[in-house]
Order: structure tokens, then sequence, then C-alpha cells
């Protein structure tokens, strides 16, 4: 059964077609990678796979579950957990608050304990610190976790997001492009950090333009234009595929391409 | 900041320090009075934060549920025979019942709709406490019976100068509670990024009805308390101004700060009584000093002085 399975699904906006019967199934453990050129429909797409946008037509199918439509914090609750291109940071909060949110699903929420401070909260709040900083510390945030969020350099931010997407301890982890506006070094971290979420079980999903990095980290590669599938396979698939090198990466696209997989 | 000095424990032993010390500065019986308005305004403060300081969402109308609580307490015991004190519980009901009510339409509203729906809603509660004179009053007001606790009638400025400031610990201590929780966590969360919040596993609306319900009850009580306290009521206590006037209370004193929301009710309730020495310029010198408060401490005061306190001690 596979992590993730899109079934012909497609989203108009006004008339404007985004996404156009889409379908592809990730399998459980992969790195699996969402390409095109700007405009084709990647961040729609992943924002009606976390319950943002409900699709037009077709399904979403979380480890064979038809969870279409359904809410993002309904999904969060199934395991799914993501992070954003345009950060979604909780800047009023510190960095290791920022993580601890992502542990709510893990914790006990009754709200009359809470407000008469039960013994069991002040215990949990303990514990939901620690793995916060567990988590900080993977994502090599440990010395920053009680600085304001503001605070952080923005590959740190690109990092926080992961650690409190892990928070959640979710099967999938879907991420928007993860090393934007990240200098090589930064990248790098990222995919080293990638490579060990999926070592841990997660299966991972991501949209990114940093083509090499790609190349070498995903399983299988879908291809997107104009919001139609254009192709998908592996990195040495696409690579390949005439209609890819076409209509997406160009002669200058190939060439970098070439020089990944070197 | 944490362990014995987290600023939960600090914030509740400077509230707690300030009620029980207070009264030996007092020079005369009527300080005991302004300041038991003092609590009651920052207690209804203190649950206003809960909802716009902590998750970020405006009500303009919160003094609707400031008057639910004021009028329970005089239609109650005057029309149906109920003890004062079991009032002030119906009206916390009620109030939390409407909140609740109201609350899943309107919290779906953002920022400016927000504030014009709320808006909308106190505005509707202050004329029906206008219009149905039968039970009101109507726009004179209405007396309310004092409290009383087995027989004994509980009247005048230093004993409700005591009981209010014990609700208002009480409060505090509450609130605090909350922000140091998952609940509390989460509000603040959705305050920047509700779709976050969401996929963090945050059911987004339904914290935003509960900090609106627990903001109602903080209201609707702080309303009983001043209804008591005065003898006497008038449906401007649940008015468009007084609205107003707890959110400048919350802003004033620094949005999501419990000691700010003190801090925020203290001055907008002395500070009128202050500057009545200047006469006319009562009113114009208010709106100065809180355009300069907001101006140089954009944070609110206390958030603001703790920032300056921090970067002058780094």
């Amino acid at each position: 059964m596979s992590a993730l399975a899109a079934e012909n699904v497609a989203i108009a906006f006004g008339g404007i077609v985004a996404v156009d019967g889409v379908s592809f199934s990730v399998e459980p453990g992969n790195i699996f990678s969402i390409i095109g050129p700007n405009g084709a429909g990647k961040t729609t797409l992943f924002n009606i796979m976390s319950g943002i946008y409900r699709p037009g037509s077709g399904r979403i199918l979380l480890a064979g579950e038809d969870v279409t439509g359904l809410e993002p914090h309904r999904l969060a609750a199934k395991g799914l957990a993501r992070t954003f291109q345009n950060l979604q940071i909780f800047f009023r909060m510190s960095v290791v608050e920022n993580v601890m949110v992502g542990r709510h699903l893990r914790e006990a929420r009754d709200l009359m304990k809470a407000l008469f401070r039960f013994p069991s909260v002040g215990h949990q709040n303990r514990a939901t610190r620690e793995k916060a900083r567990e988590l900080l510390a993977f994502v090599g945030l440990a010395d920053r976790a009680d600085d304001a969020a503001g605070s952080l350099p923005y590959g740190g931010l690109r990092r926080l997001e992961i650690a409190r997407a892990l928070a959640l301890e979710p099967r999938l982890l879907l991420l928007d492009e993860p090393a934007a506006g990240c200098n090589p070094v930064e990248t790098e971290a990222v995919e080293g950090l990638v490579r060990e979420i999926v070592r841990s079980g997660i299966t991972v999903v991501l949209v990114e333009h940093d083509m090499r990095f790609v190349m070498r980290v995903s399983d299988r590669i879908l291809v997107l234009d104009g919001g139609k599938k254009l192709a998908e396979g592996t990195a040495d698939e696409v690579r390949r595929n005439p209609q890819v090198i076409a209509a997406y990466l160009g002669r200058y696209g190939s060439k970098e391409a070439a020089r990944a997989r070197s | 900041m944490r362990g014995i000095f987290s600023k939960r424990r600090m914030t509740l032993l400077v509230l707690v320090a300030l009620v029980a010390v207070l009264p030996l500065v007092f020079p005369s019986g009527y300080y005991y009075r302004v300041a038991a308005l003092v609590w009651i305004s920052a207690l209804a403060a203190v649950g206003l934060n809960i909802l716009m300081g902590y998750a970020g969402q405006v009500s303009l109308g919160h003094a609707g549920f400031f008057g639910v609580g004021a009028y329970a307490v005089a239609i109650g015991p005057a029309r149906l025979g109920l003890a004062s004190w079991i009032c002030i519980l119906l009206g916390a009901a009620a109030s939390g019942g409407i909140a609740w009510l109201v609350g899943r339409p309107i919290l779906r509203l953002k920022g400016h709709y927000l504030a014009i729906g709320t808006l909308g809603f106190g505005v509707l509660i202050a004329l029906v406490l206008t219009s149905e004179a039968k039970w009101t009053g109507g726009p004179d007001g209405t007396s309310v019976a004092r409290l009383a606790v087995a027989n004994m009638r509980i009247s005048g400025p230093t004993a409700w100068y005591w009981i209010s400031g014990f609700v208002l610990v009480f409060g505090a201590w509450l609130a605090l509670n909350l922000e140091d929780s998952p609940a509390g966590r989460a509000l603040r969360a959705l305050h920047d990024s509700e779709i976050a919040a969401a996929l963090g596993g945050i059911d987004v609306a339904r914290h935003k009805l509960w900090a609106f319900v627990l903001a109602a009850v903080y209201a609707s009580i702080a309303g009983s308390e001043l209804a008591l306290f005065d003898g006497f009521i008038t449906p401007d206590t649940a008015g468009f101004l007084h609205s107003i006037e707890l959110v400048a209370m919350v802003v004033l004193g620094g949005m999501g700060s419990v000691l700010g929301s003190v801090v925020g009710a203290a001055l907008l309730t002395t500070l009128p009584q202050l500057l009545t020495v200047f006469v006319e310029y009562e009113q114009a010198l208010l709106g100065l000093i809180i355009m300069l408060a907001m101006i140089f401490l954009r944070l609110g005061i206390v958030p603001g002085v703790q920032r300056m306190l921090a970067r002058s001690a780094s």
C-alpha cells in the first residue's frame, strides 16, 4: 500500500485550471519529489494534499484511506506534517516553543486541568520541552532553543520548521522547498536532514527548485507542467525523458542535471 | 526564566504583593474604592487578553458580556428572588453560553470583519438592556441589591477591595496557567499563523471559540462585581465606549501580558481621576498620554519596559 496517492486530482480557480487530473503514488520510506517550472501547480498540489484546498475532483489517499477534503488538523492527526515555502513561524514564541506547539497532538489537552494547573500539566510541559530540545539538537539548533524565533537566520528558520513538523511524529512529511533561499552549505545540511528523516522511517514528499538537490535525494520524481503530469520516474528516467528536457529543463537544466550525476 | 522564578510565578507574586501591600499606603478610604474599581476592570482585561493577547482575535463588543454579568445580579435577586452569588454564576454561565453560540459564526471572520462583527454583537446587547425597560429599568438603569452571604451584608469599599483583589489574583492565576499549557501554546501559535497551527494538529476554530468563551466569563464576573459594588447599574456598562476601554487596557498594558492587562486597567481607571485637576483638558491629556505610550512602547507598557530592561542588562 502506498503512503500517499493522488487519483485524478484537479482544481480550478475561477476558470484557471491549476491542477489538471494528476495521479501519482508514493511508496513508504521513499523520497518523492515534485518538480516543474513556476506555475506548474506544485504548491497548489501541496496545498490540496495538506487539506488547505479541497480538490474540485479526484481523491487523495493517505496510507490507503480516503482523506480528500479533510481539514488540516485532521490530516495532522492521521500522521501528515508539512513545512512551508513562505515560512510560517510563530514569531511571538521562542525557538523551543515553536517546536513544543508541534507536540500538540501528543499531549493531554484537558482545558480544566490546564486552567487549574494539575501536577500532570507541569510534568507534561517538562517532557514536551525535553522532546522539543532533542528535535532542535537533531536539526542543529540546540544552542538557540531559548532565543526568540525571529532572531534565527533564514536557514535556521527552515530547519526550525522541519523540527516542528517532526515533533508531530508524522508518517508522511511534506517539505515545501526546504532549500529555498539557502546557500550551498545550508542546502547540504538540509539534504543530510532529509536523508536521516527517511532513514527513521518517515516518507518524504518534497517540492524543490534546486535540481541538483532533487536529483541526488529523490527515489522518484514527478514532473508537472501547466498543471498536468508530464513525466514520472527515477532521477535518471526523468533526466533522459525528451519531453522533460524540452519542456522543462532546457539545455541549461540538462547540463546541470548531468553534472549532478557525476 | 524558568524554575522558581518562572514568568508565571513572578507575575502572580507581584500581583499578590500589590493587593496585600497597597492598603498600607492608602491615605484614605476613598483609595479602597478606586483600587477596587481597578481590580474589577483588570479582571475583565485579563480575560480579554486571553482572546486578544494570546489568540490575536479582537472583540469590540466585550462590554456586552460585562453587561450580562452586571444585569444578572441586578435582575436575579430583585425579580426572581435568587441569591446574588448564584446570580454571579448564572450570569457567567449565560455569558459563556452566549459566547459559545455567537462565537461559532462570528469567529470565522478575520481582522476588521471580526471587529465589526463583535461590535455589532455588543451594540445588540446594549440595545436589549436599554429597551427591555420592564426588566432592566431602561436607559436610567436599575439599583442592585447588595451581596449577602449567610445573612451578612457585604458592602463598602474595603470589603470589595479584598473580594475583587482575590478574584483578580485567582483569574490571573488561571490565565497564566493557560498560557503555559498545550491550549495556551495553541492560542499563541494561531495568533501568528493559523495555517501552521492547523497543520500542527490544532483545531483552530475550537481554540478560538474557547478563548472567546473564557474571555466572556471573565467579563461577566467583573460586571457582576461592579454592579454589586456600586449598587446601581446602567446600560452604559455594556456600551460601545466601555468595550473600547477594555480593548485599550489590553493594548496599552501590552498584548499577551497578564501583568500588562492589570497595568492597562490601572492606568485607564486612575488617570481620569488624577487628571481632574486639569478640568477641561482632562480628556485631551488622557488621549495624549495613551498616544505617547503607544508611540514609545509599541508592544505596550509591560512588554515594552521588560524589553528595555533586558537590553540594558545585556
